[in-house]
This record gives structure tokens, C-alpha cells and sequence, in this order.
């Protein structure tokens, strides 16, 4: 009797093990236990590097049994973000999604946090590029860690024939293709001597042009220019500072810029600057280099004089927008744990080599040690070094659109144009400074809505 | 029906064939019709009635969707100066957009007739592809015709000398591009409504107005305006809540822009609730018309019925 007791309960203590091993294998998992990753990620503007970010991430999944998937989803219409609100709200889709400027701070909630995949790639390759901790460190967690592709910043991007030719300055000079700048000559390219250029350059018929208008682009150049000048629409401790004198000196500053630009930049989209520059009509853009590569197969006399650059400098310093990408891990996915291998796999200096190479130096890394140690940009032509100053090299600070702002009310602050709205009120609708800014404290009161 | 009456078009089954009570209920026309009706009902209920329930939800939370705040979200729309400047412009947009299409179809319809039968189907068909193909589509070819730099239509009025026209640019004519494609995808709906509709007004009628001596304009408010109404009434009124909810041509046109003058519902809806991640805010701008339209809908049905009756 006590032998079948003793036999019963090694059988329901085997068996207990046994259905506990079965119920938590799953959810004990490595990269090695394989699975599936399913990737949504950016569609690149530059032809060839969708392949290569698909091939290094299936290479991946090959050598560490996972089955890797990999959607590219396009910006365009805004579907980067649509696709990214019907997963979160229906807690299904992708494992790890692409996560642009402030999309983890939008997304926060439904982020798996990520504080080890980051450490490791700060342990492993250096600090990260300033913005990307204000965009996803959130609430004291790493939401999203580096992407491999698709950050970007807007350098000036100027027709070096038509700056000297017209205005009689030499950019090349002033930002050459190497560290041998002279400190002098950078500090005079302000926004006062920029101005004086425009001036000149309308004057020929090569006019400035920047969308002023709600789209990402019309968002970012302000937001760089307002910085520049001091100017905030919120602070960083969340009070409404657009009433001000910084913000009047701005928007002074943009009436008389204004005049020397297109009439149509109202209605400009992110596409319209491109076109503007590859023409052969515009002078000056803010812009990553897709301009200049589609100007090299569209009309490459112009690409040959194009030369990207450091913003000019305000009175409060030197600005450049930028627009880091990141990758998260939602938290409904059910292979975190190779996801976070991914991460970190992604993040290795060859990998991000090799998609930097693929997108002809459109990406910029987050990882500054990446930058730093590429010469690829230093390579670039037609002219040699054209996008030797597209990663920033001198005293510029990156900053978007709604910064200081916290991440959650900047985003809103850019989503909705206040900016872009706030100045064409002013410069095309004829308001006042003061109604313009009693427009925007009004918006911005329902941005601040609890 | 009873028991071993024949079903209209089938042979009576033999005694030994027959079922249950059960089998005869669903044999009964009305039980086959709510049947035939379910699909449709549980379409209704999935695709529309549980998303508008679950808009009017979404509308009484909070930022965070986290409480309950009644009418707050539409209370706080009150006091927002660009939301007024997206309901002037709906409403700009809408009775505009809606005169000038029901004006074109009307006299597009009285011109088709005007075709002999024989090549009218074509002219019919032709006229019709601008409401045939997807409006994002064709809106993107508008586009282009306006294009701010280098807009199609600027360059042939460069031809003639004219100046250029900042047809997206500018608040004015920003408004004017966005109700001109309105009214170019939408007047084809208003041409083949009434186009059936004069095709069925009899000519009896006409001859009689003839023979009393009627001028043309005579005929054309005293016989075929009246004969019409109901049709006139339900299209525009189709049109008008399908104008109030336009999203594509505002948005790939504009984009709301210049100065968020061009905003409608949906498009303002869309930049606050998907864009800004303001959801709740979002589905109270979208609701927002939703009292007016249903009393406007009801008060034209009521109308509508009440003349069917009299007829």
C-alpha cells in the first residue's frame, strides 16, 4: 500500500514537472530556440538598400534559427505611423517596429523596455548621438534602441557656383571637406549673413526655399531656427513660452526672409525642396541627401556644385533638426527575446557599415563611434567630400521640432504645425506678432490637455 | 401556409415526406426574409453600428483614454479657435460643393437626354468616369495640375500671359482647387440620378404642357423640377453627408494647409486623433456634425415620405 502511495506521488510529481516544463518552455526563449520575427520597417527613399537591410536581417534569423520576416512599410501619407496605431491598439502585428523621432514617446505604453539591449551596445561601442536619449529614454526606460537605418538630419544644402557667383561667399572654404575649418570663418556664417545672401541669390532668380508648411521638413528647418534665436513654444518644464521676445526676434527675422523666397512655400510638401534644388532654381534647401542623389542621376550639373554644410548660427548658437530612427519591441510580441538579439545584432559596427554604404550616406548612425570611424561620407562625389559635413562636425546641436518640450507634447507640437502655422500667420496672413501668438497659445493649450 | 399546400414553384411532398412545425417556420416567406436580411445586419453591426458606438465611447475619455469625462472633449472643441475655422470651412465646403454638383448634374442630365438613345449610352459612360475612379487617385492627378511650383495649369496661362495663380498656396484658392475637385468627382452622381429620374417622368405631361401653350422654362419648373423633388431631396442629401465626411481630396491636396484653412471633419479628425495620438479628441471632432446631419436626414426623409404619400 505505501509502496503504491509513494509510486502515485512520483507519478503527479513527474507529471506536475512535466506539464510546468511544457507550459514555460515557450516563454523561455533565445534567439536559439528559434521562432518567428516578423520586422515593420521604414521603405528607404534610396533604391538598393530595402535588399540589403532584408538580406543582413535574414542572414541573421539563418544563423540563429529564426525565421525573420521583414515589411517595408513607406512614410508616405503618413502610413509609418497609421500601421503603427492599428498594431498598438490591437495588440497584434509586427514584433519589433520601426520607431522614428517621436514615435517612442507616442508608443511608450506598449514598448517592451529595453535597458539591456541599450546598455549593451553602449558597453560594447560608445555613447549615443544626444537626441536619442531625450527621444527614448522615457520614464527612466530605454523604449527603443538604435536603428540600423533611416536616421537623418537636415544640413543646409547649397549650390557652391550660384553662393559665389551672387553673393561672393565660398562655402567650401568656409565648411571644407575635412577638419582643417577655420574657426573664424564658421562663426561668420550666421543667420544675419545667410539672410544677406538670400537676398542676393532672389535677387538673381536662384531664391532660398523651405516648405513653410505642417509637413516634417516645414517643422524641422524652423524648429532649428527657432532655436538658433532661443525662441520655445513650450518649455521643458511644460508651460506655454511662445510669448516672447525671442519669439518676436523670430518672427521679424522671418518676414524679411520670407521675401526672398518662393510664394508657393505654403503649400510645399517634404518633396517640393528637392525639386527646387534639382531644377536648378533654388540656391539653398535644408535637406538629407536624397536631393543631391536623385540631382546625380536627374541632372547632374547640378548635383556637381551641390555641397551640404553647418546651419548658420543665431544668437543662441548653432542648431541642426535631425531625425534619429529607432527600433522597438512591442510588448505584445511573443519572441522578445530574439527580437532584443536582433537589436543588438544590428547595432554591430560592420552591420551598420554595410546599410550606411547601401544608403549611399543617407543614415546617419546614432552610434557616434559608427560615424566617427566612416570615412564614407569624407568619399562622397560629385564635388569630393560633398556630404563630408552631413554627419555634424562642428558646434551644431541637434534639436526638433517641439523641443524642449517633453517627448509626449513635442510630438503634438510637430503633428500639428504650430510652428510652420504660427510663422505663415504672420508672414503670408498678415497678422500681428501678438494675435500669431495668441493663435498659438490657444492651440498649444489643447496640445497641453490632461 | 399549411401543411401539403404547395410551395409557390415546387411539388407538394407526399405525407410521408413532411416535417415539423420547425421545418414550416422556416419555410415561411418572413422568417426566409429576415434570413436573407442577416448578412446584411451583421455587416451593419460590425462595420458600422460598433464603430460608431465605439466612436461615441472613445469621445468621452480623456487624453489618455484612462476616464470618463462625459461631453468634456466636445465642451473643450468650444473654445478652439482652429476647430471654428474647420467648421466654417465644412460648411463652406459642403453647400458649395453641393450647389455647383447639383446645378452641373442637372443640366448635364437634361443635355444627355437631349441625345438620341442611340448614342447617348457612351456619353452616359464617359461622363461618369470622374465619379468611377478612386478619388485619391484622381485627386493626385489634380495635384499635379496644380502643383505649387510648377503647376500644369500655370504654365498654359504662362502661354497667354497671364500670371500665375497660387492655386494651393493661397487660402483663397486653396479653398477654390479642393470644392472644384469635389464638384468634379461628385457631379457625375448628380447627372445619372437625374438623369433616371427625367427618364421616368412621363411624357404625357409634357405634351399636355405643350398644349397649354408652356414655354420651355414653364415645363422645366412646372413639370420636371416638381416630378423630380423627392430625387433632388434624397441626392442632395446623400451628398451633402457624404461632403461633410470628405477626407482624400482635402487631404492629398492640401493637407489641410494653407494656415489649417482647408481642414474638414475628417482630415482635422485624422491630424488630431492619428497624427497628434489625441484619439478621444479626434473621434469628438469626427462626431461632431453627426446631431445636425441626423435631424437634416430625418426632416428631408420626413418630407420624402410625406409626398410619396400624397402622390
Amino acid at each position: 500500500m505505501a509502496k503504491r502511495e509513494r509510486s502515485r506521488r512520483h507519478f503527479l510529481m513527474a507529471a506536475g514537472a512535466a506539464g510546468v516544463a511544457t507550459f514555460a518552455m515557450p516563454y523561455i526563449k533565445t534567439a536559439r530556440s528559434a521562432g518567428k520575427l516578423l520586422l515593420g520597417t521604414w521603405d528607404h527613399w534610396v533604391p538598393g538598400a530595402n535588399e540589403v537591410l532584408r538580406k543582413v536581417c535574414e542572414d541573421w534569423g539563418s544563423a540563429n534559427g529564426v525565421e525573420v520576416t521583414v515589411d517595408f512599410i513607406t512614410s508616405v501619407g503618413n502610413k509609418l505611423l497609421l500601421t503603427a496605431q492599428a498594431e498598438s491598439r490591437a495588440k497584434t502585428g509586427h514584433d519589433i517596429y520601426v520607431q522614428p523621432l517621436w514615435f517612442p514617446s507616442m508608443f511608450r505604453h506598449r514598448l517592451e523596455p529595453v535597458d539591456d539591449v541599450v546598455g549593451d551596445i553602449i558597453a560594447e561601442y560608445g555613447a549615443l548621438h544626444p537626441s536619442a536619449k531625450f527621444l527614448a529614454y522615457l520614464d527612466d526606460v530605454w523604449r527603443a534602441a538604435p536603428a540600423p537605418a533611416g536616421s537623418l538630419n537636415y544640413a543646409s544644402v547649397s549650390r557652391l557656383d550660384l553662393y559665389e557667383a551672387h553673393a561672393g561667399v565660398d562655402l567650401k572654404t568656409i565648411f571644407p571637406a575635412s577638419e582643417a575649418r577655420d574657426p573664424a570663418l564658421v562663426d561668420s556664417w550666421t543667420y544675419d549673413a545667410f539672410l544677406a545672401a538670400a537676398e542676393k541669390l532672389h535677387a538673381a532668380g536662384k531664391s532660398f526655399g523651405a516648405p513653410i508648411a505642417p509637413t516634417p521638413d516645414g517643422n524641422q528647418w524652423l524648429a532649428a531656427l527657432f532655436a538658433a534665436f532661443g525662441a520655445e513654444v513650450v518649455s521643458e518644464s511644460v508651460e506655454i513660452t511662445v510669448d516672447s521676445d525671442e519669439t518676436r526676434t523670430v518672427l521679424e527675422y522671418l518676414s524679411r526672409l520670407t521675401q526672398y523666397m518662393p510664394n508657393s512655400v505654403y503649400a510645399w510638401d517634404d518633396a517640393s525642396n528637392n525639386r527646387w534644388l534639382i531644377s536648378g532654381e533654388g540656391s539653398t534647401i535644408f535637406n538629407p541627401p536624397s536631393a543631391w542623389a536623385v540631382a546625380n542621376r536627374d541632372n547632374p550639373d547640378v548635383a556637381k556644385h551641390v555641397w551640404h554644410h553647418d546651419t548658420p548660427r543665431g544668437s543662441k548658437g548653432r542648431f541642426r533638426a535631425d531625425s534619429p530612427f529607432f527600433w522597438g519591441i512591442w510588448d505584445f510580441s511573443e519572441n522578445i527575446s530574439a527580437a532584443k538579439d536582433l537589436l543588438r545584432y544590428v547595432a554591430r559596427r560592420d552591420v551598420v557599415d554595410t546599410l550606411v554604404s547601401a544608403s549611399k550616406g543617407f543614415d546617419i548612425p546614432l552610434i557616434i563611434s559608427h560615424y566617427q570611424s566612416n570615412d564614407l561620407w569624407a568619399k562622397s562625389e560629385p564635388p569630393h567630400g560633398v556630404l563630408y559635413n552631413y554627419p555634424i562636425r562642428g558646434d551644431e546641436q541637434p534639436v526638433a521640432a517641439g523641443y524642449p518640450a517633453p517627448p509626449e507634447y513635442a510630438a503634438q507640437i510637430m503633428a500639428q504645425g504650430i510652428i510652420p502655422n504660427l510663422v505663415a500667420r504672420v508672414t503670408q496672413g498678415g497678422d500681428s506678432f501678438d494675435d500669431a501668438i495668441s493663435w498659438a497659445e490657444n492651440e498649444l493649450e489643447g496640445i497641453m490637455r490632461g | 401556409m399549411t401543411v401539403g399546400v404547395a410551395v409557390r414553384g415546387l411539388p407538394e411532398r407526399p405525407p410521408s415526406v413532411r416535417r415539423g412545425r420547425f421545418y414550416l417556420w422556416l419555410r415561411r416567406r418572413s422568417t426566409i426574409a429576415v434570413m436573407m436580411c442577416f448578412p446584411l445586419l451583421a455587416i451593419i453591426t460590425c462595420l458600422v453600428a460598433y464603430p460608431f458606438a465605439y466612436s461615441i465611447y472613445l469621445s468621452m475619455l480623456n487624453k489618455a483614454e484612462t476616464a470618463f469625462v462625459g461631453f468634456g472633449n466636445f465642451l473643450f472643441l468650444f473654445k478652439r479657435e482652429t476647430f471654428w475655422l474647420v467648421v466654417q470651412q465644412s460648411i463652406l465646403f459642403a453647400l458649395v460643393a453641393v450647389i455647383f454638383k447639383a446645378l452641373i448634374g442637372l443640366i448635364a442630365a437634361h443635355a444627355v437626354n437631349t441625345i438620341p438613345s442611340k448614342g447617348q449610352r457612351k456619353w452616359r459612360g464617359m461622363m461618369m468616369v470622374p465619379w468611377v475612379i478612386p478619388p485619391a487617385l484622381s485627386t493626385l492627378g489634380w495635384w499635379w495640375l496644380f502643383e505649387p511650383t510648377y503647376s500644369a495649369f500655370n504654365w498654359l496661362l504662362a502661354e497667354f500671359a497671364v500670371p500665375a495663380v497660387p492655386w494651393l498656396s493661397d487660402v483663397f484658392w486653396a479653398r477654390f482647387s479642393v470644392i472644384l475637385v469635389n464638384v468634379w468627382v461628385g457631379a457625375p452622381f448628380f447627372l445619372i440620378m437625374y438623369l433616371a429620374s427625367l427618364k421616368s417622368i412621363p411624357e404625357d405631361l409634357y405634351e399636355a404642357a405643350s398644349i397649354d401653350g408652356a414655354s420651355a422654362w414653364q415645363k422645366l419648373f412646372h413639370v420636371t423640377l416638381p416630378m423630380m423633388r423627392n430625387i433632388i431631396a434624397i441626392t442632395v442629401l446623400f451628398s451633402i453627408i457624404v461632403t461633410f465626411a470628405n477626407f482624400d481630396i482635402v487631404r492629398v491636396l492640401t493637407q489641410g494647409g494653407p494656415r489649417n484653412s482647408t481642414h474638414l471633419f475628417a482630415t482635422y479628425a485624422f491630424r488630431v486623433g492619428i497624427e497628434s495620438g489625441d484619439i478621444p479628441l479626434g473621434a469628438a471632432v469626427s462626431l461632431f456634425m453627426f446631431p445636425a446631419l441626423a435631424i437634416l436626414s430625418f426632416v428631408i426623409l420626413r418630407n420624402v415620405r410625406q409626398r410619396t404619400v400624397n402622390i
